[in-house]
């Protein structure tokens, strides 16, 4: 058997149409390890929060390119989310949840507080007008060897 | 549109299947359209459908509820999974949306 990586990455213009495809791709990236129900809408929750932060925050009303990257390390999920956009001036207070700096179009606040609560780990990296980048990691709780492995 | 109805003061609204941000911008313009132009007074999200939701279905229900709450009404939510009960109280909006059980 061969050792369980894998690896995509993709980019996409920064429509808010996007971001369904953001979600069915990496739910189509993953599928060949078997997530339970429960993980798959985790991952896919955590990505669309990040995507959806690209595209309202990052560009505005710009019309820009996401990032997106898969891995899969054994049992561990890894994924990134970047854009190029006007970035975070202030990381800790920006992850602080009910913290929004778009009330005005109805963002609650909330994105990174979930990304935090259905992913196991979440790193953003960020600077006024450098752009933004989210790494976010979670385990896969089913043991390998009862996975269907799509790596063989 | 059908995914709107108004049944005397109740506006009912079928979220759809995956609410998202592309998706809330829609139901936002709609339903103040609804809510600014007859009498309402209880706005009642129905998930029955919904299988996706992230933090802008919060934006969205939170907004609906800070305009209805102005003229005295309420928001009510119906047909809502586990998983979207979980979003719920994670954000707090279990605190503002009350939350119809299913019958048996
Ligand atoms: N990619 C990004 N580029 C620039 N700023 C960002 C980016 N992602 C997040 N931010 C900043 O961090 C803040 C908090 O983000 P978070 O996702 O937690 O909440 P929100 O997007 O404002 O609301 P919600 O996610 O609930 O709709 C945002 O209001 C924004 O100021
Ligand atoms: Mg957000």
């Amino acid at each position: 058997m061969k050792t369980m990586k894998n690896h995509m990455k993709v980019e996409f213009d920064s429509y808010s149409g996007n971001e369904s495809f953001a979600r069915i791709t990496v739910a189509a990236f993953l599928c060949c390890l078997n997530p339970t129900v429960e993980e798959l809408e985790d991952i896919k929750t955590a990505v669309s929060e990040a995507v959806t932060n690209s595209i309202i925050h990052g560009y505005g009303n710009q019309v820009g390119t996401v990032t997106m990257e898969c891995e899969i390390d054994g049992d561990e999920v890894i994924v990134a989310v970047s854009d190029e956009g006007v970035g975070i001036v202030d990381i800790g207070k920006a992850m602080e949840p009910l913290y929004t700096t778009r009330p005005d179009l109805e963002r609650s606040g909330m994105g990174f507080a979930f990304m935090e609560a259905f992913m196991d780990t979440l790193e953003v990296t960020s600077a006024p007008m450098e752009g933004c980048l989210v790494r976010m990691k979670k385990k896969i709780g089913v043991p390998l060897h009862e996975r269907y492995n799509c790596l063989d | 549109m059908d995914d709107f109805q108004v049944i005397n003061s109740y506006l009912c609204i079928r979220m759809p299947k995956e609410l998202d941000h592309h998706k809330a911008i829609r139901i936002r313009e709609m339903a103040d359209r609804y809510i600014e132009g007859q009498h309402i007074e209880f706005v009642v999200f129905d998930f029955e459908d919904t299988s996706f939701m992230d933090s802008s279905g919060i934006g969205v229900i939170m907004g609906r509820y800070k305009k209805i709450q102005i003229l005295g009404g309420r928001v009510l939510a119906v047909h809502v999974s586990d998983r979207i009960r979980r979003i719920f109280r994670l954000s707090g909006l279990h605190k503002i949306v009350e939350i119809v059980e299913d019958e048996e």
